[in-house]
Order: C-alpha cells, then structure tokens, then sequence
C-alpha cells in the first residue's frame, strides 16, 4: 500500500471538484489530487448533453460535455493529479483516506480536503412509491446514461415524474432516444421553470407536440411484472385516480447529497440539506475539510456549483497559509414553507473570505412573504418577495452576517 | 437441453432454499437426479424475498416437525455456511416487551424456548434492553435475549445448494414449469413449456405451487395460500441505529414486525402478513408500506430519518396446517415436501436429511460417492473483506479494483464472474442477487446503465463461445 502526500485532495471531479482545483492552481498551490470513481472525470455535466453550461463561471454557454471538456482540458495541461475509477472507500485518519483502484489500494493524506461528491435524485424506491419492480424505471441520471453514454434504446411511450428543470432535460434525452412522451405529472399545481431558464423549458419541448402536465399529482401505484405497463395517478387535490398505460417512467429531481463519504467521516450533517453543515468559507464541522457543488443540499446548475469550488479553492489556500478553523459557530435555522438555506451556518470570527450569498429553497408556491433573518430579536436582514417557488433556488446576499455579534442562534422565516 | 430418454432416479421439483438443499444433499449419492425450477433462476420464489433471518427455532411448536427440522437445520448450517462462504452474522435476538401484556408473555416464551433445546436464551432487564439497544424508543418493559438468532445472505444460500448440487453431478433445468406429471410403469413423465423429464422419484419442494404438485399425485391435502410481506430496506448509513434482530413479542392478537440489521449492512423493517389469492402478487402496496412505517415509527423511530434504500415484498407459502406438510409415498415414489414457512431458509438442511432418510425408507440405494466436492460462494457480505478491499486480488486481477456499482462496492470482476460459474446469472435479477450490483442506495442511478452494457457485452462473448 503506497502512501500518496498532497496539498489537497478533492474527492469528485464534477464541476466544484474540477473548478477549486483550477482555482488552487491559479492561486499558487500545485500539489493537489482529484479522484473521481467514474471512468470519465467531469461528473454529471459530460451525460447532459444540451445546451445551458457555464453561463455563470466561463461566461460562455455550452453543452455538458462540451463545458466538461473544456475543464479537463485544463486540468490536463496543470499540475494537477486526476486519478479516475478509483474510489475513495475509507477514512484512515482526520485527513487520510483509502482508495481503491486497478492500480490497486492506496492511501492519501492531504492538508486539506474538499469533499465534491455531488448528488442523486431519490430513486422510486426511497419515495415510497408501491406497486412492482420492473424494468423500465428511471431517474433522469441513469436514463441520461443509457441513452447519451451508451446509445441504449429505453421504452416507447414515457411518464416524466416531476416538472422542474431536470425534468425538462429528461424530455430532450427521452426524445433523442425516440421515446414518446405521454405526460408529464408534478404534485404543484404548475411547473417549476422559472426565469433564466423558460427557454430552456421551450427549447427542450418545443419541438414535440405539446406534453400534457398533470397537475397536483403523485404516483401511487406501479404496474408490470417484467416490464412497466402503467401507472396510477391521483389528484391529490380531488382524489381522483387515474391509470395512465406506458412502459417507462422517469423518476425525476429529488434531490438527496452523495454524503456517504462526509457521513463515514462524521462530519456533522444538516438535517434539513442533507449534507454538510458548512458555514460562509465552506468549512464543514472538521478541521480542514470542505465541502462545496452538489453534496452541499443537492443539485444547482454546474457553473453554481464551479462558482462554489472556487470560493472552496479561497477558503482552502487561506487555511493552509493561516491554519485555524472557525471559531464561533452559528448554525441557521429555517423553519417551513422553507426548506432549506445553503450555506447552513456562520463563523462569528469570520477568518477567511465568506461567500457573499446564500442559496434557499421553498417547499410550495408562495405570495408575498418576507424573508426574515433574525437573531434573538434583532432582524439581521429582510427582503420582499412577491412569488418564490418550490424545486429552484433563491439567492440572498450575505452582507448581513457582517453585523452578526453573539453567538445566539440565527433562524431565518418567511412571515 | 433435456434428453427425453434419460429416466433419472430422482428428480427434484423446485430450487429454492429447500428443494436445493435436497438436491445437494442427493448429490453426495451414486444416483442421477434432476434439479427442476419454474422460474430462470435458483432461489428466485420465496426465497429470494424474505426477512433473511436464521432462526434458532426457540419459538416453533415444541414437538412439531418444523421444531425438530429446524433444530437439526440450524445445527447443520452451522458447518455449512462458513465453509461455503455464506455472508452470516450471529447477531443475536431480542425481543422488546413494549406492553403489560407482551411482558406477560416473556416467561412463557422463555420455558418454550428451554423445551425446544435453546437454552441460551434469557429475560432481561428494561436497562439491559436499553445498554444492548439504546436507539429504540422509550417505553420498554423488558425483553427476551436469543443469542443464536442471526441474520444471513438469504440469495447466496439456495445459489450455494444448487451450484454444489450441479459441481456434484445433479441437472439443473431452469425454466421448467410442471403442467402434466405421467406415470409410465416404474418412472414418471413430467412435462411442460420446457420438455419432458423421466425419473422414478420425485420430490416436491415447489413451495407456492406444491400444493399444485402434490394434486397431480392425487392427494388434496393442503392449500398453499401466499402471504405476503413487504419489507422496508434502509440506508447502509442506519446500521449503526440497531445492533440485534429486534424480533417482536408474538401475542394472541396481533403479528408483529422486527427490524433487522441484514448481513449487506443495511437495517430491514417487516414484513406485512397479508393472505392473498394470486401467487405472483409481488407488488409492494400503500396499505402495506404505511403499516410498516407506523410499526417503525413505534419501536425505533430514530430509524425513519434514514434513507430508505428499497422496499420489496415476498410471498410466503403458507398452508392451512400450522406444521410443515412432508409426506412420504414409497408406493408412488413420491415425497412431498410441501407447507414449508418461513423458516425454510433455516431448516433447509435439516429438511434435505430427512427427506433422504425417507428415500431410504422407501427403498433407494444410497451409496456415498467417494469425491463430494465443496463449494466456496463469492462473499458478499459486509463483515468480511470483499474484493475492493483486496491488494492480493487486485494485483491478480485489475478488474477487482474496478469499481462499478459504487453504493455496494462491487467490481467488474464480480460481475463477470457471477456471469460464468456452476449457475451463471442470466438475467439481471440474477446478476443483483449474485453481486449486489443496483441494490444499494441510489439502486441505479449511478451504475445500471454500466451495469446492462457490461451484462449484454458478456453474454453476447458467451453466446459467441467465449469463455472467462
């Protein structure tokens, strides 16, 4: 078993993993390794082949595997080290992990480590949805992967669970594969496209005869023994069932963090996220181990999660310049309709630079409310909003931790 | 591939965990014997769903055969599964009293357990409940520890019978629905979709369908009702949560539901127990999956946190008897080995040398072959090492540090030899159930598409003649 020494590690070369590394690079620090488990580096972008990549870290718009490229291009000609199929399996110590690859088993004790590990949408399974086993149900990754990675024909005649951006990038791979689509079915009472991404919406069905979007509906029942003939359909509103006959259905959006490696390390968990708790500098609950993209509380477009490997990239060169960890740390709070806030705590010492934003969700529409942050009885920050909805993010900025100064827990509302 | 002139001395119908079990046990003699399964796989009945727990028989009827069988099973496996390479863990039981009435119950359970030779068990006390299990809920009165219970791979143990059974000289005829059994004077024809099979005796381990079986033979003595259980599979990442089997109390009113570490590392939560009429009514249901999550929520509810990383439902063969329904003809030849519950996986064994001293009653020479050959499984189990943890095996071969269902770990090389082997996987199903390739978290999501080109390329090399 050989030992590898390095500055930094980054586990997941996806979109955060690969764009830190660029960004240590640019800053001085060479010594660094990426793995990646997959046979390919580039993470889920190199599967999603339409347009939409890298308007916010590149500022040019590109294909997935096109914007996937032209990061490894770069990593190729740096002094970076990417090892690909080779999986990070255990924790040896605080900083000191063990792989596994054809090259066979071996050890990597880093200064600092970045976890960027990304995500899954929850498969049928995890959503608790009965009925048979069979084949021919998907989530939009593994159905991405058939159709772009291995030219894979899937069913005839499909129903899209879900109606929010991924979805719509399930329509574009299903039609590539010459599958009709015959519904599309989300529990909100509209879709979740929301501006800057409408056209995206268009693009991907325009072309198609119009697709059908059942509203306020959810599964509950999956029929077929060797292959999906059909699936129930209930209005969760009137109660009315309906039995749609199809031979696939895609399982979209849901997002749960790949947090498997940040959880055997114990590193402390969010309950609402599901993935690190990490404050403003991206610092999980472990001493010079980060987290930034996906695995943070699941997906963001690619060029969000680029955007958050480089300010990961800061946070990590500040570290191993000045050492130290946060010193007071604040966790965020978010009480219902909201679902989440990312990052999900603040550093009341505030060393290193904090990333001027926070990202947050909701779990249904919602009409005039205020975003409220407040500490003790002391608002923080406030801002209007007329409509928010579910399955997209909303960005606040984050000068308000700026005036942070007890310890006392922050708890962030919408009234 | 069956070669309708051949009259076999024994033909087996049915591979599960039993009627494969026979068959290895058949396999130590100088007789020709068959295999015969319905579906294309071994194991792929009742087997393949259940709760995966090998049970000591502390709480069978004292006296009745499932006891004795269970007994004598449990004592069997006890040899068989380290030196096949079974994935087991000896987890040990407890059975939380969560009410008066429960509690109450403890001691009677405690004397039968005595009676039926599990002598290890015993009561504890509501602090040693909470120090063996300190995750449950508040709120126990007591409990009942039954050391021996454990927990087993329940798809390796039929593939390890069945693949001794065929290294021993047994045929193994895969997609062989029974509709017609003939006799034609000292043999029988048996016949279906798949051909005909001549043998003289004939055992019926079929499990749903051998109450079926056994009317062909004339006799109407059971009715094989298959009740179903659904089951809740949670993250690997829950394990830590549940240390023991955590069997519920039987009392007079109501079945309960345990909740199990699995032998793969992830906590089971069932099963259902529902009655139904189709015998391939496999479908998990709303009812069901929300009984278990309330039954969840009242013994661990910590648990329900957790990702859930499948549910499945299982069919067991359920009589009208409450002892299992084995019946010896010497003048048809013919043994039924039908009723078999859910504790088949555990007695399977036991089962098997009973049914020989049976064939022996009935007249058949058994001469011990000189060469019994052994068989060791690929181990895919969490507590002993598996190929990606392997330096030995990936310096030999590099695809066994190729990783490519990442959620179970499982290598390339594992599933290319899950495809080759005494009884190769020749569906995807059967692939899973070999390797654990999909099983895991995102069941999928990651690797199946990797999984399905790797598969499809394999078999199309096979099919062309290729060998491993």
């Amino acid at each position: 078993m050989k030992v590898f020494n390095t500055d930094v590690l980054i586990i997941g070369a996806g979109p955060a993993g690969m764009a830190a590394a660029l960004q240590l690079t640019q800053m001085g620090i060479q010594d660094i390794i990426i793995v990646d488990r997959d046979t390919q580096a580039g993470g889920v972008p190199r599967l999603c082949n339409h347009l939409g990549f890298g308007m916010r870290d590149i500022h040019r718009v590109l294909s997935g595997p096109s914007y996937a490229e032209s990061y490894l291009k770069k990593i190729k000609n740096s002094s970076i080290q990417l090892l690909t199929e080779t999986t990070v399996t255990e924790w040896i110590d605080e900083k000191k992990i063990k792989i596994t690859s054809p090259k066979g088993i071996h050890t990597i004790d880093a200064k600092a480590i970045l976890l960027a590990t990304g995500c899954r949408e929850r498969p049928r399974s995890a959503r608790l949805i009965p009925g048979y086993r069979p084949q021919g149900i998907y989530n939009t990754g593994s159905l991405q992967d058939y159709v772009h990675g291995y030219k894979e024909e899937v069913g005839k005649s499909a129903v899209i669970i879900g109606a929010e951006l991924v979805s719509y990038s399930a329509i574009h791979t299903l039609s590539k594969a010459g599958c009709k689509i015959k519904l599309m079915a989300t529990e909100f009472d509209k879709h979740q496209i929301y501006m800057p991404y409408l056209p995206f919406k268009w693009w991907s069905s325009g072309l198609l005869p119009k697709i059908p979007l059942k509203k306020n509906s959810i599964v509950t029942n999956i029929y077929g023994k060797q292959r999906v003939t059909g699936i129930d359909l209930v209005n969760k509103k009137t109660g009315k069932k309906k039995h749609i006959a199809c031979d696939t259905v895609v399982f979209t959006g849901d997002w749960i963090p790949d947090h498997e490696m940040a959880r055997l390390g114990t590193i402390e968990i969010d309950d609402k996220t599901k993935g690190p708790v990490v404050d403003a500098q991206l610092r999980t609950s472990k001493e010079g181990i980060f987290a930034a993209g996906n695995l943070l509380r699941g997906s963001e477009p690619g060029d969000v999660a680029a955007l958050e490997g480089r300010h990961a990239a800061q946070s990590i060169e500040y570290y191993l310049k000045n050492g130290g960890w946060y010193k007071d740390r604040i966790k965020i709070i978010v009480t219902e309709p909201l679902k989440w806030i990312s990052p999900n705590s603040v550093d009341l010492g505030s060393s290193g630079l904090p990333m001027n934003r926070f990202l947050f969700r909701v779990n249904d529409f919602i009409k005039n409310k205020t975003f409220i942050v407040r500490q003790g009885e002391t608002v923080l920050y406030r801002k209007k909003y007329s409509t928010i909805g579910p399955n997209y993010s909303r960005k606040i900025d984050a000068q308000w931790i700026n005036n942070i100064n007890s310890t006392e827990p922050i708890s962030i509302s919408l009234e | 591939m069956t070669n309708p002139k051949k009259v076999y001395d024994v033909a087996v119908v049915g591979a599960g965990a039993v009627g494969a079990a026979i068959a290895r046990e058949l396999s130590k003699y100088d007789l020709e014997c068959i295999l015969l399964e319905a579906k294309s796989d071994v194991g792929a009945g009742t087997s393949k769903a259940n709760t995966a727990i090998w049970h000591t028989g502390f709480d069978a009827k004292t006296g009745s055969l499932e006891q004795k069988l269970l007994t004598r099973g449990y004592e069997l496996l006890l040899d068989y599964v380290p030196e096949a390479g079974i994935p087991h863990e000896k987890s040990g039981a407890v059975l939380i009293a969560w009410n008066e009435d429960q509690f109450n119950s403890l001691e009677g359970i405690l004397e039968k357990a005595h009676k039926n030779g599990v002598t290890d068990v015993h009561l504890l006390s509501v602090e040693q409940v909470y120090e063996l299990e300190p995750h449950v809920n508040s709120g126990a009165l007591g409990g009942l520890m039954v050391p021996g219970e454990s927990i087993i791979c329940p798809f390796t143990v039929p593939l390890a019978f069945a693949s001794q059974a065929v290294l021993n000289d047994v045929d193994l005829l895969l997609d062989f629905p029974i509709e017609k059994i003939v006799e034609n004077k000292d043999s029988y024809i048996l016949s279906g979709t798949g051909g005909e099979v001549r043998s003289r005796y004939i055992i019926n381990s079929a499990g749903l369908n051998s109450d079926v079986i056994d009317r062909m033979f004339g006799f109407d003595r059971f009715q094989v009702t298959p009740r179903r259980g659904e089951l809740i599979v949670f993250d690997k990442l829950a394990l830590h949560l549940v240390n023991h089997v955590l069997l519920p109390v039987p009392t007079a009113i109501t079945k309960g539901v345990l909740v199990s570490p699995t032998v793969f590392g992830n906590i089971m939560l069932g099963p259902t127990a529902e009655d139904l009429d189709d015998k391939e009514e496999t479908s998990t249901s709303a009812d069901g999956l929300e009984f278990l999550w309330k039954k969840g929520e009242g013994i661990i509810s910590q648990l329900l946190d957790e990702e859930i990383t499948s549910t499945y439902a299982g069919l067991r063969a359920a009589t009208d008897h409450s002892d299992y329904q084995i019946y010896l003809h010497s003048d048809k030849r013919y043994v039924c080995v039908g009723g078999i519950r859910s504790t088949g996986l555990s007695s399977s064994l036991g089962i098997a040398e009973y049914v020989l001293e049976l064939l022996k009653e009935a007249g058949v020479t058994l001469i011990k072959k000189e060469d019994f050959k052994s068989i060791k499984m690929p181990y895919i189990g969490q507590k002993e090492e598996r190929p990606y943890q392997s330096e030995e095996l990936i310096a030999q071969n590099k695809d066994y540090g190729r990783i490519v269902c990442h959620c179970e770990r499982v290598t390339l090389a594992e599933i290319k030899n899950a495809l080759h082997g005494p009884i190769p996987a020749i569906t995807l199903d059967g692939l899973r159930r070999r390797t654990r390739c999909m099983q895991g978290r995102c069941q999928g999501f990651h690797c199946s598409a990797d999984v399905n080109e790797i598969f499809e390329l394999e078999i199309e090399r096979i099919e062309c003649g290729g060998g491993q």
